[in-house]
């Protein structure tokens, strides 16, 4: 299986959108080569502007930028781009329902050893409580590369989250549709709801509970404003059981917009896995997941202590 | 019959519009809205922006972010003036339904280029709007009004980096420097001097001008337009409450409208032409 992280697919698509629309133009606050950002720059030097390590002055000038007709790519790390400039991106993008793409990467615990401050827990849930904002959370390479371009049509503010870590490529589908969740694999004992990185790990995890004969509906929750109500809701009429996870915290992210929807339309019992309320810290991504339960073998044991519940 | 005199007509008429508003809404920034009002009539009917009231979002015209949004009842008269909408919408201010939110609204309010309100984000606004005349090769202005309290918010000095790293030649900064914030005076709350250095370090060219003055906006602000190697800063100093003698330099009169019988007052004295 190929190994390729999200935010690489960022990048590329960026180029792409560049040759296609002459009014993108993109901004980094001196990250461009962690985010990628810099693949735009090395062709469109022109259309990128750096505006240095100051994030919330960024957000304000994508949206002086879409106020006068181009199309502004922002992009930092997750944990800067939506806490550093929440004010501004809620004050002038997001108000005046602008179409600002936002790029935060590095997202999660999985950028590993700089530790918490650089990890980003909550970055979903301050996005999800913007009016306007569509949050979206891509599975792997070929779903972020697919969503960024197909964000150029979308109206209003975006987040797209990406990671740096190498994650498997594995989704395959010709365009990426604001708002629909996939079934990649059906079942009727309870239905896993992930997003990012935790997909494939839920696919993975689905087969080592079909060794116990629990058979599990995977779905890949990439879009999580606006959330796919319907096949939430059919998912969860079947199986009864839903189990959200998400390398976020489990407070305000995929697992409280599942709950919020299920709760007042299909009361159905919701399990959230995720990060309990906690700051990450320094280590590999494979220590860290180990630590917090990002493993196939540790999920599979809280979702089957769940079933015994 | 001096020069400007009908600038100064204009500007009275306005005033007592403002004062009517507020009165009328029960709320609002009364100070600010009278100090920066001069400024206002300078660009929009000195002949200093292109607009077109009847093409709101005609792409060559200049811009004007008022960064100190609170002092959107100014900018509202000026508009209502300049033909942007019918005067009558000016009495439902900050009530429901109005597009005359009590901070300005671009998505409610034709000629408002930017919803303006949490102090510093109009900055950050203007400079991507003059950034983008740039990409668009446009040759429009990008005016920004500032309060000089505002100046104390950290990311005002972030724009101010990039508009001179950017040599944004296009933005036309003018600070209604009235040396009064809601706490108190600017320099015991949060001192914000010496400004002028501050924006020349930043790399503006830095005006100092009375700020109530026709001749000095008037000629400062040709002069900026024609600064075609950076960004310009008009330090304009004015008066909060300027025109109503009661309301003049009281910090009280920040956020606060006046009572039938304080507007009563205030009208009598500009119709006197105190």
């Amino acid at each position: 299986m190929e190994f390729k992280a999200t935010r690489e697919a960022y990048g590329k698509a960026l180029v792409e959108l560049g040759e296609k629309n002459e009014k993108v133009v993109v901004l980094d606050a001196d990250l461009s080569g962690s985010t990628k950002s810099k693949e735009f720059q090395k062709v469109f030097e022109n259309r990128f502007f750096n505006m240095g390590i100051a994030e919330a002055n960024m957000a304000g000038v994508a949206a002086g930028m879409a106020l006068s007709g181009l199309r502004p790519y922002a992009s930092s790390f997750a944990v800067f781009i939506t806490g550093r400039a929440f004010e501004i991106v809620r004050q002038s993008i997001c108000y005046q329902n602008l179409h600002v793409v936002l790029c935060g990467s590095h997202s999660g615990i999985s950028v590993g050893e700089d530790g918490g401050s650089h990890q980003s827990v909550c970055d979903i849930a301050l996005m999800r409580a913007l009016p306007n904002m569509k949050v979206v959370v891509p599975a792997d390479y070929n779903e972020t590369y697919l969503a960024v371009l197909e964000s150029i049509n979308w109206d209003g503010p975006v987040y797209i989250r990406t990671s740096r870590a190498k994650s498997p490529v594995f989704i395959n589908k010709e365009k990426f549709e604001l708002g629909r969740f996939d079934v990649l694999k059906e079942g009727d004992n309870l239905t896993l709801v992930a997003c990012g990185m935790m997909v494939h790990l839920a696919l993975e995890v689905s087969k080592l509970l079909e060794k116990n004969g629990i058979k599990a509906e995977v779905i890949n929750a990439s879009s999580i404003k606006p959330l796919d109500e319907e096949t939430l809701f059919n998912s969860a009429k079947k199986t009864n059981l839903v189990i959200t996870i998400e390398e976020h915290s489990i407070i305000g992210g995929l697992g409280s917009a599942v709950s919020e929807f299920l709760s007042e339309n299909l009361p159905t019992r919701v399990k959230r896995i995720g990060l309990n309320d906690v700051f990450g810290e320094s280590g590999s991504k494979d220590d860290l997941f180990c630590k917090y339960g990002f493993t196939k073998e540790k999920l599979t044991e809280e979702i089957k202590k769940t079933l015994k519940v | 019959m001096g020069e400007f005199d009908n600038l100064e007509r204009i500007a009275r008429d306005l005033r007592k519009d403002i004062l009517i508003m507020l009165n009328k809404a029960g709320s609002g920034h009364s100070g600010g809205s009278l100090s920066v009002l001069d400024i206002l009539v300078a660009l929009y009917f000195g002949g200093i922006m292109n607009y077109d009231p009847e093409n709101p979002e005609w792409e060559d015209r200049d811009r004007l972010v008022l960064s100190k949004g609170h002092a959107c009842p100014a900018l509202y008269a000026v508009l209502a003036k300049a033909g942007f909408f019918e005067k009558g919408l000016l009495w439902t201010l900050r009530k429901l339904g109005s597009p005359l939110q009590g901070h300005p609204d671009s998505k409610k309010l034709k000629g408002i280029d930017a919803a303006t309100g949490s102090l510093g984000n109009g900055i950050t606004q203007a400079v991507g709007m003059a950034l983008a005349g740039k990409v668009l090769k446009k040759r429009y202005k990008v005016f920004c009004v500032m309060g000089d309290g505002e100046l104390q918010e950290g990311v005002v000095w972030e724009a101010f980096m990039a508009a001179n790293h950017y040599k944004l030649n296009n933005l036309i900064v003018i600070i209604d420097y009235n040396g009064l914030q809601i706490d108190g005076a600017v320099a015991n709350v949060m001192n914000i001097n010496p400004l002028k250095d501050k924006l020349e370090a930043f790399g503006f060219r830095t005006y100092e001008i009375g700020g109530h003055v026709y001749k000095n906006l008037i000629d400062t602000l040709t002069t900026a337009k024609r600064n075609a190697l950076s960004p310009t800063a008009i330090i304009a100093r004015t008066v909060k409450g300027y025109g109503v003698s009661f309301m003049a330099n009281r910090v009280e009169y920040h956020g606060v409208a006046p009572t039938d019988e304080e507007l009563k007052k205030a009208l009598k004295e500009l119709d006197n032409g105190v």
